[in-house]
């Protein structure tokens, strides 16, 4: 198939024209924007409705008894219900907490149903593929419970090893696993693993950071009980995130930051909570962002998240090829080389040229990658790496990104040889 | 406008492929001291000899793009065998061609001059443009600042 040809229904080149920022020159050349997988691109609809609501409908959430006070909250809380339908949460918008990204969703977790249901004997397992977001708040909540953190190891095929995956589980009390590896684009078998862990009687949390925008994610149909993802991963704002619980989980749940909005009352002796994912969200919350992520939570349902997986699919089969075509070895897939079970995240390490000096030169052709250890060093260390440079797609790459990729990388290859 | 001929100058290139004074010396008698950028993972180890105030040897060790282990090469040359107050002065100056921002054309005029007594140096002079990766640059002399200092207290 010629680069830049299309294959789904799904138009890219119309997804393309919805983008201001691939409009934008760099050093003289189109933009070829290939950092998805650190944070997407924005479309019109998504800055507009934020703009709008700035100029037209802000005011603080609940409480308010004038218009646009109403007209906030409604824009606020039906984001809210969106995120819930978008993900198939069967609590609804009960079950949905806005968080500020990925990061703080974990570390609510962690901190609050954690440090509640977790102590000294009990185990969270995690795997070696994880991002520092879901390493560090556990090795934080060790220190204060001595909670152990357990890993599942990565095998030399870029996938999680389970051969001793039941010793693994023994005294787990929650498995913690990426639903796709921010570095490898290795996908979990996140339903299979879940109901293992459940079966063991262990609940189940899935980093979603590199999954949702990508691809359908249905919580009712994976059966896990914790999804944390960040809006500006999935076309929306930055200053936004989701921690998704089962509303029985979270009824259990004591409140995360103390403040305002998440008190149901105050005296000079102490404070009750909120009911609700009100008791998690303490202060005024990031309302024109919440209303931003509507916005893309619209766009790609308008997309279709079935579209939206077959086009990034495709994609990444065809830049696996053209990479091994091209470079016959020199540039070094660090990740699996098939698109089973695999996204389009393709880190790279390109022989006698160091990731940061791939991304300068790539920079000159006006690529954006992404040097370095992508928050994931236990991984990096797994396979003696530094650093990687790192390409990731989304709904809005296309072939012809990846024939600019090929160039750069030749000239950077051609410069340091 | 800055290109890449400005970074990647052939000097800098030569010394990423065939680094300068590369290895290790014993330690003791050698001070040895480290440096981690640990933005990008950049790691250098500099072994330092010194004797009646001068530093009769120096040898590095580490890894990194080519600008953070080309300035350790450079850096290596421009130091070796040089009296203690020289090497002090020349990481001084290294470190203020590394802070130096916009210019007109007659400090232009006036740095090519001073851009001279830095010798091979002056190669890394294009790092200034591409702010992001002075921090590789200095990476070896900060380190280098260090050993000299706990080698004084």
């Amino acid at each position: 198939m010629a680069p830049g040809q299309r294959v789904s229904s799904f138009n890219a080149r119309r997804v393309r024209a919805d983008i201001p920022q691939l409009t934008r020159r760099i050093n003289g050349r189109p933009i070829t924007y290939l950092d998805s997988g650190a944070s997407s691109l924005q479309t019109h609809s998504v800055i507009d409705a934020m703009s709008r609501y700035y100029e037209l409908r802000h005011a603080n959430v609940h409480r308010g008894v004038y218009q646009t006070a109403n007209e906030a909250t409604d824009a606020y809380e039906g984001s809210r219900a969106a995120v819930a339908r978008f993900i198939n949460a069967p609590g609804e918008e009960s079950e949905v907490v806005f968080t500020k990204n990925t990061t703080e969703s974990f570390n609510l977790l962690a901190k609050v149903w954690g440090a509640t249901n977790l102590g000294a004997g009990d185990v969270v397992l995690i795997t070696q593929m994880e991002h520092h977001a879901n390493i560090v708040p556990w090795f934080q909540l060790r220190e204060a419970t001595g909670v152990e953190v357990r890993f599942i190891p990565v095998g030399d095929d870029y996938r999680l090893d389970l051969t001793n995956l039941d010793e693994l589980l023994r005294d787990v009390k929650l498995l913690s696993i990426t639903g796709m590896s921010n570095v490898l684009g290795t996908k979990n078998r996140v339903h299979d693993l879940a109901a293992i862990a459940h079966s063991v009687g262990a609940l189940v949390a899935v980093d979603g950071a590199q999954m949702v925008g990508h691809g359908p994610v249905d919580v009712t149909a994976l059966d896990i009980d914790f999804l944390a993802f960040s809006g500006h991963k999935m076309l929306g704002p930055t200053g936004i995130g989701v921690l998704w619980t089962r509303e029985s989980v979270l009824d259990t749940m004591g409140p995360f930051m103390g403040g305002g909005g998440m008190i149901a009352d105050v005296t000079l002796d102490g404070f009750t909570p909120a009911k609700g994912v009100a008791r998690f969200e303490a202060g005024t919350p990031p309302i024109a962002e919440a209303v931003g992520l509507h916005a893309a939570v619209r766009y790609l349902e308008g997309l279709g998240m079935d579209h939206v997986a077959a086009h990034e699919r495709y994609l990444t089969e065809d830049a696996l090829r053209r990479l091994d075509l091209t470079f016959d070895g020199r540039v070094r897939v660090i990740g699996p080389l098939d698109v089973i079970d695999r996204g389009g995240v393709i880190s790279l390490d390109v022989e006698g040229v160091h990731p940061h000096d791939v991304a300068q030169v790539l920079d000159q052709f006006g690529v954006c990658v992404r040097p370095g250890h992508h928050c994931a060093k236990p991984l990096m260390r797994r396979f003696n790496l530094a650093a990687t440079a790192r390409a990731s797609f989304g709904p809005y790459s296309n072939t012809a990104d990846t024939t600019v990729l090929l160039e750069a990388l030749e000239h950077a290859l051609k410069m340091f040889g | 406008m800055s290109n890449l001929e400005d970074l990647y100058r052939e000097i800098i290139l030569d010394h990423y492929r065939s680094p300068r004074n590369r290895g290790e010396l014993a330690s003791p008698p050698a001070h040895r001291v480290e440096g981690f950028n640990p933005l990008c993972g950049d790691e250098v180890t500099v072994y330092l000899d010194v004797n009646d105030g001068v530093l009769t040897d120096i040898k590095l060790t580490g890894h990194g793009c080519s600008i953070s282990q080309s300035s350790s090469s450079l850096m290596s040359t421009a130091v070796k065998g040089k009296p203690l107050e020289d090497v002090r002065a020349t990481i001084e100056a290294f470190k203020e061609l590394m802070t130096a921002h916009e210019t007109t054309t007659d400090e232009e005029e006036r740095d090519a001059t001073n851009l001279r007594t830095f010798g091979e140096l002056a190669a890394l002079a294009g790092v200034v443009k591409f702010p992001v990766r002075i921090k590789c640059a200095t990476l070896a002399w900060n380190t280098l600042q260090q050993g000299l200092q706990e080698l004084a207290s």
